[in-house]
């Protein structure tokens, strides 16, 4: 078939009226942007955020909106690459022209994306661990994970209640391993704890013997391993097979019940700070997060197998940013800012949230829970 | 210090082997078609996946009879490679073909993606993980099984290579393919020969190890780039280089991290590699680049 001039004409015309009507019906929405790394090796955090994001966009989105908008998601995947994150960033704030971005799953992505928001003026929440994002304080940036700096206090006060004063710290090479290690160097001496050997692995070795026969001839009294992946389950596991008896510390990179899993029996005994997610069900009936906690375990259960503090973190970033455009009344970026930097009393499943001018997290020591590994399952430390 | 030496060796060891069987996929391979082939590292991934994935669940096979099911497939799949994409691809230049196999590394690791998912997978060890002690220093039973496993292999390929005719008549195509063909060799089967061996040496290793190491779908990366290294350090095209390349990484790496930095392992790893080449270009038991002409 040849097309005539006229059919040509007409089928131009409809293209041109369907692409104005869609950008009729954009103004109507209010576009979240995400960058996630759902495939490559932090697929475990970007997995659940991704699915997250979308399971409550959808359900708002049912109940008639934010302020009778509906809530439209602009995703990309980043593989995990700094590079992949802030070309999405950049489609994401010229392009698609979003209101709110909330993602970053890693920290290399989150920190080379923050030069762009805070250029372009744009809020941006992000899922990403280090205490970097928002130390220094950023204008326009916002995180939601507790930082590597708390889950280093949380542990380190739990070490000083049992009397530990020298460590062993090893971590992955990664920028969460780096970046724990830094924290945990920096904030030991406030604790009064000695770090006497400091040793690194590769995100993808294979065995940590050797580092962890080092660590056996210091006279550390208990062993902090700073990673997430592979890593700390085969550390875990090369500890248990040098029969090192010291207490194991890890951090809440691993929490998750693929930790339990992929280490076995080694992990008996191994204590680690994590988010009140993981032991929803067994926190007071008082604790004002239980509620929330139970919630959100049970849609995403429901929907997804099991639940990590991963996709948690995308749930108090989005309902902090819709919130906050909600009372604003407006998609205005100052004005969601303004907003999102007033966030009080927010009940998320990271904690309560208070953020101020000077706190872009505005989470509390307290919102991490001291947890050990009893029989495969979490159990908290009293 | 001296059991610290001892666990630093047999940790070395154990990665040693490892990389040993990937150099060896490599290196049999290349021989055989002057390919490097850069989907090595896959091949191991595939054997520990597939094994995992046949031995999971109520009704999974035996891990014996998955292991063996799990290296048949990826031969297979060794075949299906040579076959498909490197075969049409005949009189290419080096650089094209590497190019081939990076690009079947990455559809490889898709595949793996898209059927098993991106968790990192464990397998049951296989006779149990009471450490054996030998003073001071442990090793586990899995330590044994790679180590002894993968010498098995390379006596195994040496046998292949040397003492029978399907083997002699790999090593006439890697030294003239034209007059192996005008001798009656059937230049093409023996090529598919050689790919599916190498793919035999990659699932082992990769079913061997994973007990140790986990796995997941891009395990094959980082093992595929250690390999073609200790390949490159032994001298690309000598098998018996490859093993003691493979041996020797492992071992520098462990013992870098034992004894000097874990922080600079790899990074030492390297710039030994790069000394070596640097004295003897063509590896340490390589033919000498004027014999090659």
């Amino acid at each position: 078939m040849r097309f005539n001039k006229k059919s040509v004409t007409a089928i131009t015309a409809a293209v041109g009226i369907s692409v104005l009507s869609s950008v009729a019906v954009a103004a109507d929405t209010i576009k979240v942007g995400t960058f996630l790394a759902v495939t490559g090796g932090a697929s475990f955090l970007g997995d659940p955020e991704l699915k997250t994001l979308q399971m409550y966009i959808e359900s708002i989105n049912a109940s008639g909106g934010i302020d009778g908008k509906k809530v439209e998601l602009i995703h990309y995947d980043t593989a995990g690459k700094a590079k992949e994150a802030v070309k999405f960033a950049k489609r994401l704030i010229k392009k698609d022209r979003v209101d709110v971005i909330v993602g970053g799953s890693t920290s290399g992505s989150t920190m080379s994306v923050i030069p762009l928001a805070e250029k372009n003026k744009i809020p941006f929440i992000s899922l990403a661990g280090s205490v970097k994002i928002i130390n220094p304080v950023n204008k326009w940036v916002f995180k939601t994970p507790h930082t590597d700096r708390m889950a280093a206090a949380k542990v380190f006060e739990d070490m000083k209640r049992r009397g530990i004063s020298k460590i062993a710290l090893i971590s992955g090479n990664g920028g969460f391993g780096k970046s724990g290690r830094g924290q945990s160097l920096a904030l030991a001496p406030e604790y009064g704890i000695s770090v006497v050997s400091d040793e690194s692995y590769g995100a993808k070795d294979t065995d940590m013997t050797t580092q962890l026969t080092k660590i056996r001839n210091t006279d550390a009294e208990a062993i902090l391993n700073f990673g997430f992946g592979s890593g700390p389950a085969i550390v875990t596991k090369n500890v248990r097979q040098l029969g090192i008896e010291l207490p194991l510390y890890q951090s809440h990179g691993v929490a998750s019940k693929k930790y339990i899993e992929l280490a076995g029996d080694a992990a008996e005994g191994v204590r680690l700070p994590a988010a009140a997610l993981l032991v929803a069900s067994s926190l007071n009936d008082n604790d004002p997060q239980k509620q929330v906690l139970l919630d959100y375990k049970n849609r995403f259960e429901a929907k997804h197998g099991a639940v990590s503090t991963f996709g948690g973190h995308a749930y108090d970033g989005l309902l902090i940013a819709l919130e906050a455009i909600d009372r604003a009344n407006s998609t205005n970026k100052a004005k969601v800012r303004d907003e999102i930097e007033k966030t009080t009393n927010f009940i998320g499943t990271g904690g309560v949230f208070n953020m101020s001018a000077s706190d872009h997290l505005g989470l509390g020591l307290d919102a991490f829970k001291m947890l050990e590994i009893k029989n495969g399952n979490w159990t908290i430390v009293k | 210090m001296f059991d610290q030496i001892l666990q630093f060796l047999i940790t070395g060891m154990t990665t040693g082997a490892i990389y040993a069987l990937v150099a060896l996929g490599f290196t049999i391979i290349y021989n055989a078609s002057d390919v490097v082939n850069f989907a090595q590292g896959e091949f191991v991934m595939m054997g520990a996946m597939s094994t995992i994935f046949l031995a999971a669940g109520d009704n999974g096979l035996p891990i014996p009879l998955a292991a063996a099911t799990s290296v048949v497939l990826v031969i297979c799949v060794g075949i299906l490679l040579q076959r498909f994409a490197i075969a049409p691809a005949r009189g290419a230049s080096v650089v094209t073909t590497i190019i081939i196999t990076i690009g079947a590394s990455i559809f490889l690791r898709g595949v793996a993606l898209v059927i098993w998912g991106k968790d990192i997978q464990a397998m049951a060890h296989f006779s149990g993980e009471i450490p054996i002690h030998i003073g001071n220093a442990t090793l586990l039973p899995q330590n044994l099984w790679v180590m002894g496993g993968t010498a098995l292999m390379v006596l195994g390929v040496h046998y292949f290579f040397h003492h029978t005719m399907q083997g002699k008549a790999i090593l006439a195509c890697s030294y003239n393919r034209d007059a192996a063909n005008l001798m009656g060799i059937n230049v093409g089967l023996m090529m598919l020969v050689a790919y599916g061996l190498s793919a035999l040496l990659g699932a082992m290793a990769g079913i061997l190890v994973t007990p140790i190491s986990f796995t997941s779908y891009d395990a094959g990366v980082m093992l595929g780039l250690k390999g073609f290294s200790a390949a490159i350090l032994g001298g690309m095209g000598n098998p018996m280089g490859a093993v003691v390349g493979g041996l020797l990484l492992g071992l520098i790496e462990s013992l870098a991290a034992g004894l000097i930095s874990s922080g600079y392992k790899d990074a030492i790893g390297f710039i030994i590699l790069l000394l070596v080449l640097f004295i003897r270009p063509s590896g340490l038991m390589g033919r000498r680049s004027s014999d090659r002409v």
